[in-house]
This record gives structure tokens, sequence and C-alpha cells, in this order.
């Protein structure tokens, strides 16, 4: 108990004893129709958020029925509070219990220390009747860490503060409070004569007969070594795409909202023994995503984060992230989850409008967020969008832009201060879609291409040229007539090569058949054909030769000529000699000697002739 | 890929008349493997992503990177993912109101150089960033959402597929389509630019190396078609590089190399006139407007030979002209006049020069040409320069793991390039010939020789496929000739006239010689060395027999493949890794150390903004970057004074190096440690670099004294001093160090003025916090007593002083 006087700021000392003498005071506007006659609480401390659940037994004595039950906390709690829910059951019988609507309310002549909450009853409780009510609230902020700041190998001290009598408006019969703290030291309790520590469980009470607006103070000082997992910001961009996926991006920045580290860090100690250097720190967190999450990724600003796991089965996925360092008292870091959801688990359809049904705070297993705005990006198009949250958030409406947006996508806001996982609720977002959007940004791409293609051809169809008779454009469409020449003068040669050709193989058969008439008739026909030819290309070498633009080919084609009249030249008397030497019948290896110098030059300028060809159609 | 390309571009003349249906196969065809070409040379570089992540590696891209954000910061400010900008963009808000060119320029970053700052506008080549910038906001103008980072990312990927295809149109305008495609395809996965443009390497040679092919390909398209047109973009793809790399000034000497040397060779022509001029008039014009270049471009001697042969070429131009307008003899007459005149004029003008350039002190040389130039003079007169791996000359193996098979096929494609010597093949010829100079000096300017030795392997490869499949061509029925005389007619000619070539008489001969016999040489240097069949000139037929033909070409094909195998295992195995994340092999599975990264986060996130960090200056851009800190020096190591302190502070003693950090303002010390994984590029791996920049600048320190028997070692054999120094007792901690495999010299120490407030998970980052003031006051009143210890330290003692 020496310790006991300083944990306590000053000024919230002040405050309780204040508390304290407006006690006398309040009690006179306290509304005496109600009673209750049994209070339990149970306050949890395991975690950094508490819960404290206190189970009622309300009974009216009064003559009217009553249709609302006062709760009432002092501000320093109410400013804490994350959550407050009321549960109805009637008589002694707990089998159906119903959710009440709870209001804040500022009953007349009340205090301005207290905060009140009004639960309405579904109906209203009857003379003599009696209700069972349980009210869950929860409350952050509630555990201060004392001392403040720590060294590593220190454990995490805190202090709750509460009041060991039921703050009530009414007369409370009998009571108890019931505190479970988290095992481990219990540095000290305010001592009462029916306080009792057993198995880290702190226990005042029972009381009986207190007056309405009891307030006894009793302070808690113990060690807890939870993480103390705060996310000051949280935004949560759920985009939906009705080609099959919701995707949800998750964007932490997290704080160990416990002790501050004092003094160094040292890793050796860390590493050696990590549950007592650094018991206070915490190393990873645990998200339970939902089932038939796919595609998650775990990275922060400077990329990705190697350290996490993930397993899963039908009902759950479990993702382990450990952040890139472990966070000590005060330590803070950012990242980034995201993961994709199969559309049908998450977007329904009900009289013609689609809806969203997802859960709104974050995946984290207790956490709170300070401050947690959550973004559904509905598909472009969508219209008459409406939000149903169980609870009430500040809402507002943007558009984003993504993915080849024109409209842009229509964006729903809701932001809410202090989420703590029992905000986890389901929330909708009721809107109607149309099918064919979706195949906007295709056909819009598909459109695209198209013209691009179009717009190519145009281009390569098109004579674009601004002035006609520049001289540029003059050379080339002489160069474009050139070619054209050119291409014909080297199909003419084609068909030269084909003459050459023939008149070879008839000299062939003529080896194998003898035939000496069916040759000389080939080689008439070779020379008709020689002749048309070369009248044909007559007019199309001159056009060449005067066009100044061929100055670079007409050389070859030039030597391709010559090249080609010598060719001729030699296969003609080749031709000759051996149908000469057939008609007077020499012996085979004669004729072979005779034309073998001229058959080795026939091949030689052949292959000349198509090296030139090929050089060119290269042009 | 270019190989199948390569029968259609050889045969085809002999097929009859649809030579126009062929040519637009042909086009269609090309067109077709360059589009795969450039997934090729996409693709090979994403081993980093798929292997790691898409992540900035290294040091220099997460500078660039962070120089793209900050200019691009204000635009992203819509974006959702900004929360996380948040500190950046407070900052950027101060620094930079709204986004644009001009804001860049005057951009000054104090969050490096502490308490210099630096004036980014002014000493970054702007080219990377702007590329990337555009890229990125012509994606978000379409509303494509992508991240700055992964622009930055894939930039040097998209641009290994430019520069594959800037390659081919270099090479097209040598040695036609198919050497071009040969060459675009080898580019496109060779490893020593594979190196610099994975993904994730953001840096300026990754777009670099792009505008280099291609002003070269628009100089040597200027030089073939003399079209004033090419000659612009030329110099605007010249302008281009000067934004991009300081190895700009390799085109603005190798061009001037090349018209001198057509010049001399007698090629003077119009064109090259029009392919020269203008470059220079408008390039230097240019280039002055890149505020890093500024001046520089008409001041510095590495512009002067580009000037130097601009006068040249007018004097030339000039003497073409008057050759023209007179009559030879009074040309005569009038040159031995000139001559004498000019000649006089030119000593004047030299002299005067040459006292100019000689009275500055490095000769108008910035250090790094001058290492260039004299590979002796980094290690002689700048340490900083020479303490950097990537400066040194390379090895053998380097150059085998840089280009492989390349370097046996580049002297054959050498050869191929003077039958016949044209202004491109000659120009490309001098290209590979600096280039290999340079490569030889620096090991980092292997990249300049990569796109060279591949343009001239893809012309070797090329010519030999074209031989050995033109003797395919005729000679396949030979074998079966004799025995079917009605057998194909075309075909059958060659082949007798093989049979019957050694009866070729002396007249026939000269006149076949002229022809096939250059092409007949370029058989000869086919890297297969498939010697003609008969030891004569006369066979003039650029056939070989069928059997050697297809082996050469199998063997062809093989040394192809064993190139594609090294490619692929380089770009996968060894220029993959980001150097941020580190990764070992272990018979428990693959073990990641992303310790960097956790401490750089751990510095943004729980350090005030506006802290100080020392490390060593390699670290300095990661920090700026990543950790969003202000650093005394960074990789910028433009002020060597300011390294210098660094390197003193960290290879002082404790007190000393307290008050150095406390008079620059250091709140945290940086150290990197790979002792207890087994990295070995860590602080202590750098400290006698530390040593040596802190010597040139502050004589008090001394190589000498950290060295025992000219070893450097820190185990129990170090040297006091050694064992003292900062880095040494902030590094240490475990004991034994397996990086470099002993014992760790001096254990169980107290600092008294540094307390350790991060250590990464595997040791490898471990961050001091200096102690405030008071500690100094405590520190004062041990000084008597630590100087009796330190003086039995001297004696053999291991105790500790500082405690």
């Amino acid at each position: 108990m020496a310790t006991m006087a300083t944990p306590l700021p000053p000024l919230r000392c002040a405050t309780l004893l204040l508390l304290a003498v407006l006690v006398g005071v309040l009690a006179s506007t306290a509304r005496a129709d109600l009673v209750i006659s049994k209070a339990e609480r149970r306050v949890d401390l395991t975690s950094h958020i508490v819960r404290v659940l206190a189970s009622l037994k309300v009974e009216n004595v009064g003559p009217d029925p009553v249709s609302q039950v006062l709760l009432a906390f002092p501000n320093i709690q109410a400013k804490n509070l994350a959550a407050i829910r009321a549960f109805s059951s009637e008589g002694n019988a707990k089998s159906q219990s119903t959710v009440l609507p709870i209001e804040v309310v500022q009953p007349s002549g009340a205090p301005p220390e207290l905060t009140f909450f009004s639960a309405l009853l579904p109906k209203p409780l009857e003379k003599g009747k009696s209700l069972n009510l349980d009210v869950l609230t929860v409350f952050t902020h509630s555990l201060q860490p004392f001392p403040e700041e720590i060294t590593q190998a220190d454990a995490q001290l805190v202090v709750y503060q509460d009041s060991a009598h039921y703050l009530s408006p009414y007369p409370v019969k009998s009571q108890a409070l019931t505190i479970r703290l988290p095992g481990g030291r219990v540095e000290s309790y305010t001592r009462q004569p029916n306080a009792k520590l057993v198995n880290s469980e702190l226990k005042y009470g029972p009381f009986t007969d207190l007056p309405p607006f009891s307030y006894s103070p009793v302070i808690v000082h113990f060690e807890n070594n939870n993480p103390f997992a705060v996310a000051k910001e949280l935004v949560r961009e759920i985009e939906i795409s009705h080609w099959g996926n919701v995707q949800i991006t998750e964007h932490y920045n997290i704080v160990h909202g416990g002790a501050r580290l004092k003094g160094e860090f040292s890793r050796i100690d860390y590493q050696s023994r990590p549950y007592v250097r650094g018991v206070s720190s915490f190393r990873h967190l645990i998200a339970s995503l939902p089932p038939r999450a796919h595609s998650i990724y775990y990275r922060d600003e400077i990329g990705n984060i190697s350290t996490s796991h993930l397993w899963g089965d039908s009902k759950k996925t479990q993702l382990e992230i450990e952040p890139r360092f472990p966070l000590f008292g005060g330590w803070q870091t950012t990242f980034t989850i995201g993961y994709g959801l199969p559309l049908q688990d998450f977007v329904f359809t009900s009289d013609g409008k689609r809806f969203l049904n997802i859960t709104f705070g974050a995946p984290m297993e207790e956490i709170l967020i300070e401050k947690l705005t959550v973004k559904v990006v509905l598909p472009e198009g969508s219209k008459d969008i409406e939000v149903s949250v169980p609870f009430p958030v500040k809402q507002s409406q943007e558009v984003k832009y993504s993915h080849l947006d024109i409209a842009g996508r229509p964006v729903v806001v809701l932001e809410k201060p202090g989420v703590i996982p029992e905000h986890n609720l389901y929330f909708q977002v009721y809107y109607r879609f149309n099918n064919i959007s979706l195949l906007r940004e295709p056909m819009m791409l598909i459109t695209g291409f198209f013209l691009l293609f179009v717009a190519c051809i145009v281009y390569m169809r098109t004579d674009m040229s601004i002035s006609k008779n520049s001289p540029s454009y003059l050379a080339k469409l002489q160069w474009d007539e050139v070619q054209a020449t050119v291409q014909k003068i080297e199909g003419m040669f084609e068909q030269y090569l084909g003459v050459h050709d023939k008149l070879e193989a008839s000299l062939r058969d003529l080896s194998r058949t003898g035939d000496i008439q069916t040759c000389k008739a080939a080689r008439k026909a070779a020379d008709a054909q020689f002749k048309e030819l070369s009248k044909e290309l007559k007019p199309l070498l001159t056009s060449l030769q005067s066009s100044p633009q061929s100055y670079q080919i007409w050389p070859k084609v030039e030597d391709l000529i010559s090249k080609e009249r010598e060719m001729q030249e030699k296969l003609m008397t080749r031709h000759s000699t051996v149908v000469d030497s057939f008609e007077k019948k020499l012996r085979g290896q004669d004729v072979e000697n005779r034309i073998a110098q001229q058959q080795q030059k026939i091949a030689a300028l052949r292959q000349e002739i198509e090296s030139l060809l090929e050089y060119i159609s290269e042009i | 890929m270019a190989e199948p390309q390569q029968p259609t571009a050889v045969r085809g003349s002999g097929e009859g008349g649809g030579g126009q249906f062929r040519n637009a196969v042909g086009g269609v065809l090309c067109a077709f493997a360059l589009l795969l070409i450039g997934v090729l040379a996409f693709s090979i570089r994403l081993f980093s992503v798929i292997k790691y992540e898409s992540v900035i590696h290294e040091f220099d891209p997460y500078f660039n990177y962070r120089v793209t954000q900050v200019s691009l910061i204000s635009a992203e400010r819509s974006s959702a993912a900004s929360i996380f900008c948040q500190r950046m963009e407070s900052f950027s808000q101060k620094k930079r109101k709204k986004n644009g060119v001009y804001e860049f320029w005057n951009w000054f970053d104090d969050r490096t150089w502490y308490p210099l700052g630096r004036a980014i506008g002014g000493t970054v080549y702007p080219g990377l960033t702007l590329t990337a910038g555009t890229l990125w906001w012509l994606l978000n103008s379409l509303n494509i959402p992508l991240s700055v980072e992964t622009v930055c990312v894939f930039t040097a990927p998209i641009f290994s597929a430019n520069a594959s295809w800037a390659t081919y149109l270099l090479t097209k305008e040598a040695k036609g389509p198919g050497a071009g495609l040969m060459a675009a395809t080898i580019l496109a996965m060779v490893p020593s630019y594979i190196s610099r443009s994975v993904a994730g390497s953001y840096d300026n040679e990754a777009v670099a190396i792009f505008a280099l092919i291609f002003t070269f390909y628009l100089y040597v398209k200027t030089l073939n078609t003399g079209s004033l047109f090419y000659a612009t973009l030329n110099a605007l793809s010249y302008f281009y590089m000067v934004c991009s790399w300081g190895g700009y000034t390799f085109i603005i000497n190798l061009i001037p190399m090349h018209v001198l040397l057509c010049i001399v060779t007698g090629r003077y022509s119009s064109r090259l006139y029009i392919a020269y001029a203008p470059l220079v008039v408008l390039g230097t014009l240019l280039a002055a407007l890149v505020p890093v270049v500024g001046f520089n471009s008409v001041l510095t001697s590495e512009h002067f030979a580009s000037f130097l042969v601009f006068i040249i070429l007018h004097v030339v131009a000039l003497v073409y002209y008057i050759k023209g307008l007179l009559t030879p003899r009074l040309f005569k007459v009038a040159m031995t006049f000139v001559i004498k005149v000019g000649l006089a004029f030119c000593y004047a003008v030299a002299v005067i020069l040459v006292s100019l350039v000689a009275s500055s002190p490095t000769k108008g040389w910035s250090g790094r040409s001058l290492s260039l130039l004299d590979p002796t003079y980094a290690s002689k007169y700048i340490p900083l320069i020479a303490s950097v791996s990537e400066h040194q000359p390379p090895t053998w193996p380097s150059y085998f793991m840089g280009i492989n098979v390349l370097a046996f096929l580049v002297p054959s494609g050498i050869i191929a390039c003077f039958f016949p010597l044209s202004d491109a093949s000659s120009f490309l010829v001098l290209y590979l010939v600096t280039s290999v100079y340079f490569s030889g000096v620096m090991v980092r300017l292997m990249l300049v020789l990569a796109p060279a030795a591949c343009i001239l392997s893809g012309i070797a490869l090329s010519e030999a496929f074209k031989v050995l499949i033109r003797s395919m061509k005729f000679q396949r029925p030979s074998s079966d000739d004799d025995s079917s005389t009605e057998g194909d007619e075309v075909s059958s000619v060659p082949a007798n006239s093989m049979k019957n070539q050694s009866k070729t008489s002396v007249k026939s001969e000269t006149v076949t010689k002229e022809k096939p016999s250059k092409k007949n040489r370029k058989m000869d240097q086919d890297p297969e060395g498939s010697s003609p069949v008969g030891p004569t000139r006369e066979q003039k037929l650029l056939v070989l027999p069928c059997g050697p033909s297809f082996v050469g070409i199998m063997s062809l094909i093989v040394l192809c493949g064993f190139y594609v195998v090294h490619c692929v295992w380089a770009a996968a195995e060894v220029y993959s890794e980001p150097q941020i994340v580190h990764t070992y092999r272990s018979p428990y599975g693959l073990h990641v150390f992303d310790d960097f990264r956790e401490a750089y986060a751990w510095l943004r996130h729980n350090t005030e903004v506006d802290d100080k960090v020392a490390s060593w200056w390699d670290y300095g851009y990661q920090t700026t970057a990543m950790a969003n800190r202000t650093v005394i020096v960074d990789n910028n190591t433009w002020n060597d004074t300011h390294i210098a302190t660094v390197g003193t502070a960290m290879s002082s003693p404790e007190k000393e190096a307290w008050e150095i950090y406390n008079s620059l303002d250091v709140k945290y010390v940086l150290v990197v440690f790979g002792g207890l994984v087994g990295h070995r590029s860590d602080d202590i791996n750098k400290f006698l670099s530390m040593v040596r920049i802190g010597g040139g600048v502050f004589p008090n320190i001394k190589e000498e004294d950290y060295l025992r028997d000219g070893i450097y070692r820190v185990d129990a054999h170090g040297t006091p001093k050694m064992l003292n120094c900062l880095i040494f007792v902030e590094t240490d901690g475990t004991g034994f160090d397996r990086a470099r495999g002993y014992e760790i010299g001096k254990k169980h120490f107290k600092l008294t003025h540094f307390e350790e407030v991060f250590t990464t998970h595997n040791w490898m980052v471990r961050i001091y916090k200096l102690k405030p003031q008071k500690n100094r006051v405590r520190g004062k009143l041990k000084l008597k007593s630590r100087s009796k210890t330190s003086s039995t330290l001297k004696s053999g003692g291991k105790t500790n002083p500082w405690q």
C-alpha cells in the first residue's frame, strides 16, 4: 500500500474526491421506483481492452410501469467507453435474451460528472415485476502503465481503477465485484475488509443495501504483459469486382500502447532469453481472415515482409504476421495486408438490389483501432447506394479512379474512432449495378486497339505529303517507280533462267533418248522466247536508265544483263555442240570433254546471276 | 529465335515472281521475331521479381527511386496509399509545392550530406527520373493505378526491350536485317547488360544503354541516307543520352573518332558532313541545357575532340569544295599556299590551347575520365574512386561471365565487317575496339562493351549461317545427283560444276574471280573453320561440302545453346538478388535475411523525423530512401572531406568518435556487421577504405596503425588501435566472426558514449545512439585513469581502456 499513493495522478484523485462528495447530493435526485436487487460485476483485465459485464436484477417497486433503465458512468470512464450493450431476459428464465437499444440521456438534475445511458426495455416493466439485465461495457485506455517507462528486462505493470460499488442511480440491495487479472505478479490492490485475492481473481464484496450513487474507489496495480496492440489508424479498403472478387486492403499503423521502453535494446539479451528480456514486447499478431481468402500479401512501404505464416481450413483462414521488428513500448510500425475473397460469399442480391455483407472491424485479435476508415469501392456505374451499419459511424462518399475508369467508382467512406473487436459486426452496402457495365472496359480496349490498327492502315495507305512537287516527294515517287521496274526486270530474269532450265532439260532428254528433233524444237522455242523477252526488257531498261534514282541499281542491272547475255551465249554454244556431237554420233566421253569447260562456266555464271538477283532484290 | 529467320532472309530470290509476297511475309515474320525478342528481353529480367519480390535493388537505384517519388509525390497525394507517405509528404510539401520540371531543377535536398545538403537538380542526370516519371504519369492519366515503385522496378526491363530493338536497327543499317535480328536476340540476353537492368535495378545505365545504341543507330542512319531529318533526331537522341548518363562522353568522343577515320581513309562525303555537323552544334547546345552538364559541354576536355574534328571536317569540306571549283593544277598551287599559312595558324592555335589546358591542374579532365585514360591514376590520387569495386579493372572470368561465347565470335564479326567495309561497319569496328579498351580499365564499362560485342557476334553468326545455309541449299541434291539424272535441274548445275572445277581454264578464272572471292574469304573466317574443299583460290562458288556445312550449322546452334543456357543461368542465379534481401539455403529450407529493411523500417518509425544518421557512405542512399532520415554521407561521393570525416570517426576510439559525431549533430550511428551470418561485405571489410580515405584528408589516421605485419585482422593479433576503434567496437558482440572465420580479438566491453538502440534479427545492422552530453562529464573524470590503462594496454594488456 505504500506505493499506492503514488500511482494515482493527483488530478484524478481530485475528481474522485469530488465524486464522492457528489454522491450524497445526488441521492435525492435518483428515481426511487426501480431497485437493483442483485448486481454482479465481472471485470476482465486480461488484455488491454477492459470488458465489464454487469448482471443486474432490476425490480420495479414503484407504482408506474417503467420503460427504461438508466446506467451511469463517471465521465473519466465514459470517455474511454468503446462499446456498451445491454441484454434483457424476463424473470429468471435465461432462455431468451433480447438486445436493448441504448441511447445517451441527460436526466434533469443529473450531475455533469456522470454520463447516463438509458436502456429501453422491449415492454414496460410492471409494478413488482423483475427483469434480468446484462450490461456489457468495453473500455479502452483504462489500463495505465505504471511506471510509464521500463527497461527491456522489466515486466509491464499497469494500474486499473474502478469503484468497488456499482455506480447506479438506483439503490442496490446486494452486489459483488470480481476482477480477473491476467496472472503473474500483483503489485498492490486497495485493501478492503471484504476484498480477497484468489488465483489471480480479485473479489470485492458482497456489499448489501447501498444507496444510489455509492462510490468506493479501488485500484489494482498488476503485471500485464499481453500485447498492447493499438492501431493508431487503419484504412480498410473493400473493392468489389463483379468479375468475381472482393479485394480487401488494410493499411495499419500499429503502436505498442504500453509502457515505453527506456534505455537500450540489446538483441543478445532478447535472443538468449526472449521471455525474460523483452517480456513486455510482442512480436506477432494474428489475423483471422474469412474462409477461402486468397492472394494474401503482407508488405510495407519498402517491400514485402517475409515473416508471416498462413494456415486455414473451411471455417477460417488464419494469418500470423510478424512485424519487421519486435514492438516494445512506444515503438510503432506500419504495414499493409491484402487479400481477395470470393464474390459469392459476400455479395448477394435482394429485390433487384445487390448488397455487400461483410464485417466492419479489423481481422486482428485483440487490437484497438483508434481511428478506423472503411472504404467500400463499388464497381463503376453503381447507383442508389445505401448503407446500414449496426452502430453510428460518420459517412461520406468519394470517387476513385482506377483500371481505365472514365466516370470513376463510387466509394462509401465510413469512419469510426475507437474500434474494438466487439465492433466486428456485419454491415451492408446496398447498390444497383447492371452487368452490362462489366463489359465497358474490355470493349473500350478493343475499340482502342481497333482504332490504332485502322490508323496504322490509313497511315500506310494514304499519301500524307504536304507539297506534291517538293524534290524529296518527287524523288520518292521516282524511287517507287524504279522499284517497280526493278521488280519487273527481276521477273524477266526469272523467266530467262526458266528458259535456260528448259534448254538444259532438253539436253538431258537428248542424252537419254537420243531424240535430236525434240531437242532442236526446244532450241527453237527457247530462241523465240529469248527474243520476246529481250524485246520486253528493252523499254524497262531505258526507263530505268533514265531515272535519276537508279544510280545505285543501274550498274548492277547492267552487270546482270551482260552476264545473262554471256550465259545465254554459252548455253547456246553448248547446246549446239552437244547436238552436233550427237548428230556426228561421237562418244559420250568426247562430248563430256568438249562441253566440260562450258558447263563449268555456265554454272559459275548462273551462280553469279542468282547472287546479283538476290542483291538487287535486297535493295 | 532469329535462326529460323535466317534461311528466309538468305533464300528466296530463287523462288519465282512472288517477290512482293516474300517481302510482306518477311516483314511480318521480322516484326513478329522482334516482338518476341522484346518479350524475351523483358521477361529474362523478371527473375528477381519472381524469386524475390518487386522491389528496388541495391544502392543507387534507391536514390533514383526517391528522386522520382519526391518529384511525383504531389500528384500521388490523392491516392489511398498516401497515408504511408505522410511524413514524406509533409517534408515534400515544404520543399516542393507543385509538380514540375522547374521545381525539380531547384530541389535542394537537405536530407543528405548534412549539414551541407545537396542541390539535386544540378547534380543528377535527370533522364531516368523523367522517363519513369513520364511513364507513371501516362499510366495514371489512363487511370491505370500503378505505384511509382512498380513503374521504377519495371523501367529497366522495358528499356532493355527497347535497346534490343535499337540494336536491330543499328545492325540492320550495317549488315542487313538477318544480322540485325541475330544481334538483337543476343543483346536481349547478354549477361553483362542483364546485370544492370534486371527488374528493380532502377539505374541510369538501364535507359542509357538504349539511348547509346539508338544514338549510334541514328548516326549510322544519317551517314547512310544523308538525311537532315535523321541528323536532327540524332541530336535529340544524344540529348536524351546526356540527360541519362555520364557515359555520353563516350558518344561525343567515339563519333568524332569515326568521322576522323572516314576523313583519313578518304571517305569524306556530304552525308558525313550532315551526320556530324548538326550533331555537334545541336547536341552541344542541348547538352548545355542539362544542369549537371551545363557549360562543361564546352569547357572540359572530354568534349574537346568533338570541336577539333568539327573544325577539321569544315576544312576538309572546304578543300573538297575548292577542288571542285579549280582545275587540278590551280588546286595544287592553292593547296601548297594554304597549307603553309594554315599550318602556321594551326600552330598558333594549338599553342594557345595547350597552354590553356595545361594551366588547369587536371588538364581539364575530370578525375573519372582521367582514371580511364590512365588506369593507375585513381589508385594514386583518388582513393575514393579506387575504393569502389566496380571501378576496378576486370579479370578474365568477368569477361567470360559478362559476354560468354561472344568473346570468341567477336573477332570473326570484325573480319565480316571488312567485307565489304562500309561507313557503318567501320563505325561498328571502331565502337568495339574503343569499348574493349574502356572495359579493360573499369569493370563497370563492360556494359558499354556488351552491345558492341553483341552486334559484332550477331554479324558473325549471321554471316556464318548465311554461308553455311547457302551451301546446304546448293549442295543438298549433289549426293543423289549421279543416281537420278532427272533430279532437280536447278541444283544439278552447281553440282556438276563442283566436280569439274579442277579443269577450270585461266580465262574463266579471271571472270569468276571478282565477286565470289570476297564471299570465299567470308567462309574462311567462319568460326567453325570449315575450310574450302581445295587449297587453291579457284573454288569461288561459296559452297561448302554438305557434311561440313551441316556440322557447322549444328555446332553453331549448339554454341548459341550454350550461350542461352549461360544467360538464363546468370539472370536467374547471379544477378537477380536485390542486395537488400539475402537468402541462403540450409537443410532446413530457405532462410531470408531481411535485416537491412528491418533496420530502416525501425529508423523510419521510431526516430524523430529530423534525426541524423551516420553510416558509411554505402548505406546513405538506402537510409534516405527507406528510412527517410537525414544522412551525413551517401553514395554520391562528391565531397571527400566529409566522407573522410565519417571514416575518421569510424576508425577513432569511442570518445573521439563521439566528439566528431556530436559536432555533426548525429544522433544515430548505423553499422553493418556480417559476422553472425557470414555476410562478407560489411563495415569491417570496408574498414581499410575508411582508414585510407580518412587518412587521405586527416593525417592523424595512419593505415599502418591498423595493420599488423601488413595484414589487416580483427582477431587476437589485431593491433590495439584496430581493436579500439569505434567501428570494431560497435560491430562486435558475438565473439566469433563467421564472415572471416576467426574469433574476435576482444570481447566483453561496455560502451560509454554510445548505446545500442536496435540490432536486427541476424545482427547484420546495428544502430547505436549517441548518449547525451552528461556522459561526457563522466568520461572526463575517467580521463586520468584511462591514460594510465591505455599505456598498460600498449604494453600488451587486453583490458579495455574505455571501461
